[in-house]
């Protein structure tokens, strides 16, 4: 308390004092100190944020450009890891495929191609979810019953199936010339709308709690718009779950495009991720290049894995009954 | 109650009236139909004669009633890309998904209670705990992922089962073909069976923990014990059965799922069944099998849910009470 009325008293601080007053504050926050104290969740940060890092600077980091023929080399494919390639003599950290390209500058690419699907699809499936539920949550009626039943229904099957047929529908309304340039677009619209249904169905109850409150009936009665009213009053009181969805809601968004491109009807075969990465592995295990295949797992494994962790945590740190 | 059946069935046929229109807009407004059945050299005025023979002319809502009306039937036209009638391919691929399903369901339920009951009893263990972290990983690990792990290790390295489509199969009745009776058969089930029900395993797992330590705190638990009943008694005659009311139920619910999920699990293990084809079919934008799949798939889940959802009835005598008492 001594410490708080001391600094009370000071001048006002300048520019860097400021900023670092706003660090300690965030230091000290109780989602920090959460964060802080969970072995598991700094480990899982750490994962998460190298992976990501690595992923968004591939085109720096990555040894070689995997997409450009020229810098392929025939004679170097199938080059074990760590091992020098018996006629170039260059040694690559993850090994070769069979066209020479080096599996680590594949994974690199890969992740950035699995982490952009996720990250779009989540950010699709939150704004069309808050949406759905600000609006059936505060007018209620009959746009409420209509989008819930929608959501009840869509609930009854599993996330990833839905995702594979909307992406089967929508790729047989698009024309054949445009099916590959557009197949990742689709593929975003199709793991978002597989999985709406959860912010919608959060941000509603939220909403309908929130909408009763004095400050929502302040604003109405100064005469604010609804949007204006959902937007910059309730949005924003009812972000905190919608976060721990969306967290959990990125792992899964991983592991569903991962899935679908393994299944081959996922991202094209120019712009390969980690799920076609391994689908293109599983065809070399039976000759013995088992390193084509285990580096991308390994790496789709850390991924869905320290993201789901953080999410799990993130729900437990936001959860006050937990405290 | 019986209001509520009524209204259950209703929205069930709402569903599919849904799900049927989206097949028909498939159907109808991918490609051109015509173009897709006559070769080139047919001319402009054969092709309208066609046109309109195939009832292509009529209203749009003649045209969804006679698809229904087909549907109805198991009509589902011939598939593009096989030449073959949608309905015969589904009906000769449904056993192996059927096979499958079926081992893995049993498979996810046995093993998921046991180690769940063993994972409640046990709660302070070492073998819980290592049971538990497991399942986590697992719950995070990708079903075609641990597809591809086990053919590793069982089919690469150990070299111990088959990595690849049924084994031998037997003829049963004249469309029944079933991989239960030759010993490749058996053999080639196991991996994908595993692949299949590892996520529904741990699923029931932690249920029947969660349940099963929940009932085990409850009052006529501590009078069970205080009477000098058995542990065995206990655990097995009064917890247990009160812990497969939900449990039951949401195993009925993941049947669909797993119906689902052998999408992955055939295409990761060249198993023959009704998923390997839909996913060709997507491929290469085969559109009356996607159409013939989607109404099957979604047939499945509404009449797994109906029957669920009234079994709840059946099963918990509080639902019937509370229903029949607030009647009088």
């Amino acid at each position: 308390m001594t410490d708080l009325s001391h600094r009370d008293q000071t001048p006002p601080p300048d520019a860097p004092e400021k900023r670092m007053r706003a660090l300690i504050r965030g230091w000290d926050s109780d989602l920090a100190y959460s964060f802080r104290t969970s072995p598991m969740a700094i480990i899982a940060g750490i994962v998460a944020l190298v992976i990501i890092l690595a992923a968004v600077l591939a085109p720096w980091i990555a040894p070689h450009d995997p997409f450009n023929p020229r810098t392929l080399n025939l004679m170097e494919g199938f080059t074990p890891p760590m091992q020098p390639n018996a006629f170039t003599g260059n040694t690559f950290l993850m090994g070769t495929d069979d066209q020479g390209r080096d599996v680590f500058s594949t994974i690199l690419y890969g992740a950035r191609i699995s982490l952009f699907v996720g990250f779009a699809s989540v950010i699709f499936a939150m704004v069309v979810g808050i949406s759905a539920g600000l609006v059936a949550g505060y007018r209620g009626g009959w746009v409420d019953g209509l989008l819930m039943r929608v959501a009840d229904v869509q609930l009854t099957f599993p996330s990833i199936l839905l995702a594979l047929l909307i992406f089967g529908i929508a790729r047989g309304f698009i024309p054949p010339a445009y099916r590959e340039t557009m197949a990742i677009w689709v593929l975003i619209v199709a793991i978002g709308l597989s999985d709406w249904v959860q912010y919608a169905r959060v941000v509603r109850g939220a909403t309908m709690v929130e909408k009763n409150k004095e400050y929502v009936q302040a604003a109405r009665m100064i005469g604010a718009h609804p949007a204006r009213i959902l937007l910059r009053h309730i949005l924003p009181n009812v972000m905190g779950p919608v976060l721990v969805i969306a967290t959990i809601g990125l792992a899964l968004a991983i592991i569903a495009e991962a899935t679908l491109s393994f299944l081959g009807v996922g991202v094209p075969a120019t712009q390969p991720s980690l799920g076609t990465l391994i689908r293109i592995g599983q065809g070399f295990l039976f000759s013995g290049e088992w390193w084509i295949l285990a580096f991308p797992a390994a790496a789709l494994l850390a991924l869905a894995l320290s993201v789901n962790l953080l999410g799990d945590w993130l729900r437990d740190a936001l959860n006050p009954r937990l405290r | 109650m019986l209001a509520h059946i009524l209204r259950r069935i209703v929205q069930s046929l709402i569903v599919m009236l849904v799900v049927a229109l989206v097949s028909f807009s498939l159907f109808r407004f991918v490609g051109d139909p015509v173009s897709s059945m006559v070769g080139q050299e047919t001319t402009l005025a054969d092709r309208a004669e066609m046109r309109d023979r195939l009832g292509l002319n009529d209203p749009f809502i003649m045209q969804f009633a006679g698809f229904i009306t087909r549907a109805v039937q198991g009509d589902f036209g011939v598939s593009y890309r096989l030449q073959q009638p949608v309905m015969e391919l589904i009906l000769s691929r449904l056993p192996a998904t059927l096979e499958l399903a079926l081992v893995s369901g049993i498979f996810a339920f046995v093993i998921g209670v046991s180690l769940g009951v063993y994972t409640a009893l046990n709660r302070r263990g070492w073998s819980s705990n290592a049971i538990m972290t497991v399942s986590l990983i697992g719950v995070s690990l990708p079903t075609f992922l641990i597809g591809v792990l086990l053919i590793w290790v069982f089919a690469v390295e150990l070299q111990i089962l088959p990595s690849f489509g049924r084994g031998a199969t037997v003829q049963v009745t004249d469309w029944w073909t079933t991989g239960f009776l030759t010993p490749s058969g058996r053999a080639s089930l196991v991996l994908p069976a595993i692949t299949l029900g590892l996520y529904q395993l741990t699923l029931i797992m932690r249920l029947v923990r969660a349940e099963m330590l929940e009932v085990l705190r409850t009052d006529y638990i501590k009078f069970a014990r205080a009477r000098g009943l058995s542990n065995r008694a206990v655990h097995f005659g009064h917890a247990l059965k009160n812990t497969m009311v939900p449990v039951i139920t949401i195993t009925g619910l993941q049947l669909g799922s797993i119906i689902a999920f052998s999408i992955i699990t055939e295409t990761v293990f060249q198993w023959p069944g009704v998923g390997a084809l839909f996913i060709n079919s997507v491929r290469f934008v085969d559109v009356p099998v996607m159409a013939a799949y989607l109404m099957l798939i979604a047939l499945i889940f509404v009449v797994i849910n109906l029957i669920v959802d009234l079994l709840y009835f059946v099963i918990d005598p509080r639902l019937r009470v509370d229903r029949a008492s607030a009647r009088h």
